[in-house]
């Protein structure tokens, strides 16, 4: 009796259903216990569990917004505020790090022996200090003590400086700019598809056609000729100081600017890294035999180096940009209003539900990295070589 | 007729301009009139940004005093350097955040024998034999009497020298309890710990002092388990086995004391650097092991365990640290009955710890599927046990594996400790902003984060060194 009890708890099936039972019901048990005293903690303190809270108005005001609200926009509003705030910052962020990244990773390569050093030297102070403490010291050391706006600085009466921010101006279309803006979108389609039949050219016939430069011309080009066809429908509103503050144009945050600083010179710090390993990770034959070939150093990173290098940059570099639009979420400490800081901030403080905004806020940067990795993996499975 | 031999002619010098200072030069920095271009750019930026920094930072800068009256007299004169002053002055609060000035040496104390008990195991090439081991220990506890005292300076001597005599215990294997094999032997070795653990806590409970009798006896449990499970162990291990059971036990109670006649510190007094090393040395120490844990249950073949493990390591790798720690400062206590609170420090601890582990857990992963199949068969093949298998054959190989992985996670864990400052606790950061709104010493923000900044930099880049030390003394060939 005794022998067979022990065999079978020594059966590694039998065992291996008792560890499953045991974490289900753990787990599950956990769980519970959390709903049933969240229930409790929230009758305790009158508050309706629930989304109907959404719609209500949410009674407070944003300071950068890309979409109409007031306060008496519905909480909901203020989620797509939010929202649209951190990937503003985010899409900026991204950009600019992926330039100034690829710049770091190809210079650092350089037979250039001051250069190198000076990016290699930049790459292991910025990445050694804690963002956060990069964003409160661009927000709090540099941008702060600027002057006021009075003495803002000022560039060319155009653009100004002070502790409230940048001004820069703002377009303003008049009637009859419909025509620009149209040409501006057919200027964007015939460049996109002349780059693709380029491409396509080169590979039926080998013969190359300067795509990018005719598409910037035709970019800039198209635009121009139908502002001067329509004798210039838009006007710039230039900001001007009346009184204590400015008038006019559009003022970037002093926020925005100190965050997507900081997340652009921190992010292209490991940008550059990857971009210096995909580059490395190329084969010194491929290098040669360019060099045998006869190119020059820029056509040879553009038509050999980089393109192989991009199959071993592009899965770390898509990561770093999730990263990034995951760290904006620092922009609560210096107050930007992003997602984090307007409604899992702001709005979570004034309607005390504390469960509903933080499981939105979590479900929509869930969104975003699963689209992101979504994307990624469809990279990898078109792009990856495949047979080694 | 003389057959003239044929003498080679003397080499000839490399030309002038290939070498020497003028050749590195020419080679280096203006091989071609792009080079020079940029060489000159780089020259110009260092020229506009290095005197300035220097001159600021330290040729004009104030550094001995006791008051803002330094800085101010030196700025009235015209001088435009930093005020190192200011620093100077809140060393104190930048070092221990708002822990009582008369209780510091607890903080100094638990940070020597930490210091002590890492010593041979971050450098076990110097600790291989029994005599440098047996010198540190002479060492730590001299220190400690010089400094600390007696009873401080037995307590870092049986610290030390634990290891050295756990390993001589002549190992007696009453009833197969440390040979035997099956659940069994499992339930008779926990029983065993168990037993330990009520007779330690009612030792400790009636004849030592009450508060400390639970970590006490949970410490001791933990002990126990270690040789019951694992067999006779060395004394690295053994050094090992007690930073995890009995030094967090002595740190919890040399920190925040109401035990042995200590005053009770309560958490929010804490902060400034040792803030940040308490949170970042238990994030490090315990990621790593839940992150093990979580890579082995996302590769477990039973399908509810498997399952669990991707959900929680996907849902948090999906979302930002902030919203970790508002979760756990904000939605948790909700979670909670009415009757038990948790403390803020280890919510966020516990949020720090699962956050990193998940990121842990992958780049273990990793290692785990680059294993050779042979090293997990050949062990099946010897009738191993799962746990035995894992922990002798395969992790060994797969965290040498992952070292460069790990290393990258440790950085950023040491790098975002500072995000407890969003959650109002008072690290380094929280403390240097603090400390810029204090009305004596409004407008020096700059010197406050630039001096956090390099105390961070040091840290970081000490760590990443030490991972590049590790990662050539135990790297690998498959081939």
């Amino acid at each position: 009796m005794r022998d067979q009890k022990s065999t079978l708890l020594n059966d590694t099936r039998v065992r291996g259903w008792i560890a499953q039972a045991l974490v289900l019901a753990i787990l599950l048990g956990l769980a519970w216990y959390g709903m049933y005293n969240v229930g409790q903690n929230l009758q305790k303190a009158g508050i309706t569990t629930g989304f109907g809270f959404l719609s209500e108005p949410s009674g407070f005001d944003i300071g950068q917004t890309l979409i109409p609200y007031s306060s008496k926009s519905s909480y909901f509003d203020a989620l797509k505020v939010g929202i649209l705030n951190t990937l503003l910052v985010s899409v900026f962020g991204i950009i600019a790090s992926t330039i100034l990244g690829f710049f770091l990773g190809v210079i650092r390569l350089s037979p250039n022996w001051l250069i190198a050093k000076m990016a290699g030297a930049y790459t292991e102070m910025i990445r050694n200090i804690p963002l956060l403490l990069q964003v409160l010291f661009w927000y709090l050391a540099i941008l702060a003590p600027l002057p006021g706006p009075r003495a803002a600085l000022n560039f060319q009466d155009v653009i100004f400086l002070c502790n409230r921010g940048m001004q820069i101006p703002k377009p303003v279309w008049e009637p009859g700019c419909g025509v620009v803006l149209v040409s501006i979108g057919v200027a964007i389609l015939a460049s996109v598809a002349l780059i693709f039949w380029a491409r396509r050219r080169q590979v039926m016939t080998g013969q190359r056609f300067p795509a990018v430069l005719v598409s910037l011309a035709l970019l800039v080009a198209v635009p121009l000729a139908a502002l001067v066809a329509t004798d210039f429908p838009v006007s710039w509103d230039v900001p001007a100081l009346r009184g204590f503050n400015f008038r006019g144009g559009v003022t970037i945050l002093p926020e925005l600017i100190a965050l997507w600083l900081s997340l652009t010179l921190y992010s292209a710090t490991f940008i550059g890294e990857y971009v210096r390993a995909g580059i490395m990770a190329v084969d010194k034959g491929q290098r040669e035999a360019a060099e045998a070939l006869g190119y020059r150093p820029w056509l040879m990173y553009r038509m050999v180096i980089i393109p192989q290098a991009m199959r071993v940059v592009t899965p770390p570099l898509i990561g770093q940009h999730l990263t990034l639009i995951k760290n904006s979420s620092l922009a609560v400490v210096i107050g930007y209003p992003d997602l984090v800081h307007v409604f899992a901030g702001t709005a979570l403080n004034q309607s005390g539900q504390a469960v509903e905004i933080i499981c939105i806020t979590i479900a929509v940067y869930l969104t975003i990295s699963l689209v992101i990795s979504a994307f990624l993996n469809w990279y990898n499975n078109k792009f990856a070589l495949r047979g080694f | 007729m003389a057959e003239e031999k044929w003498q080679p002619s003397p080499s000839l010098p490399s030309p002038d301009l290939g070498t020497g200072v003028i050749g590195w030069l020419r080679q280096n920095l203006f091989s071609t009139p792009g080079n020079s271009l940029l060489s000159l750019l780089g020259i110009a930026i260092l020229v506009v940004t290095v005197p300035p920094f220097v001159q600021w930072a330290i040729l004009q800068a104030n550094w001995f005093g006791d008051s803002r009256a330094v800085c101010d007299a030196a700025a009235a004169e015209g001088s435009t350097g930093a005020c190192w002053v200011f620093i100077n002055v809140r060393m104190d609060v930048f070092l221990y955040g708002f822990y009582p000035e008369l209780e510091r040496w607890r903080v100094n104390y638990t940070a020597l024998v930490l210091g002590f008990s890492l010593i041979p195991l971050l450098l076990p090439d110097w600790f291989k034999g029994v005599r440098n081991q047996i010198v540190l220990g002479l060492v730590g506890t001299v220190c400690a009497l010089a400094i600390f005292g007696v009873i401080p300076a037995a307590f870092m001597a049986a610290y030390l020298f634990m290891p050295l005599l756990l390993v001589r215990i002549p190992g007696a294997d009453i009833g197969g309890l440390a040979s035997g094999q099956g659940a069994l032997s499992n339930v008779m070795r926990l029983a065993l710990a168990a037993g330990v653990g009520v007779a330690l806590y009612y030792l400790v409970f009636f004849l030592v002092e009450q508060n400390a009798a639970f970590p006490i006896a949970l410490a001791g449990t933990m002990t126990v388990l270690v040789p019951l499970f694992m067999g006779r162990l060395s004394a690295t291990i053994w050094r090992w086995a007690l930073l995890f059971t009995v030094f967090p036990v002595f740190a919890y109670f040399m920190l925040s004391g109401d035990v042995f006649g200590l005053t009770h510190v309560e958490t929010h007094y804490w902060g400034g650097l040792f803030l940040s090393l308490v949170v970042s040395g238990t994030g490090l120490g315990s990621a790593l092991p839940i992150g093990i844990l979580l890579a082995l249950g996302r590769r477990s073949e039973l399908p509810v365990i498997r399952v669990s493990c991707v959900t929680f390591i996907e849902f948090i790798r999906g979302v930002p640290l902030v919203s970790v720690l508002f979760l756990a400062s904000v939605m948790f206590p909700l979670f909670l009955p009415d009757n038990l609170t948790i403390d803020k420090l280890l919510r966020a601890l516990v949020g720090i710890a699962f956050f990193y582990a998940a990121y842990m857990a992958e780049v273990i992963r990793g290692g785990l599927q680059a294993i050779p199949k042979g090293q997990y068969e050949a062990a099946e093949a010897l009738g191993w046990t799962y746990w035995k298998m894992m922990g002798v054959i395969i992790l060994p190989q797969t965290l040498r594996l992952v070292i460069p992985g790990l290393s990258n996670n440790f950085l950023s864990l040491l790098k975002d400790t500072t995000l407890v400052a969003v959650i109002g606790l008072l690290d380094l950061l929280g403390i240097a902003k603090a400390a810029m709104a204090d009305t004596e010493w409004l407008g020096f923000t700059k010197e406050a984060y630039i001096f956090a900044g390099i105390v961070f930099w040091i840290l970081c880049f000490a760590m990443s060194r030490y991972f590049l030390y590790l990662e050539k003394k135990y790297h690998m060939n498959y081939q």
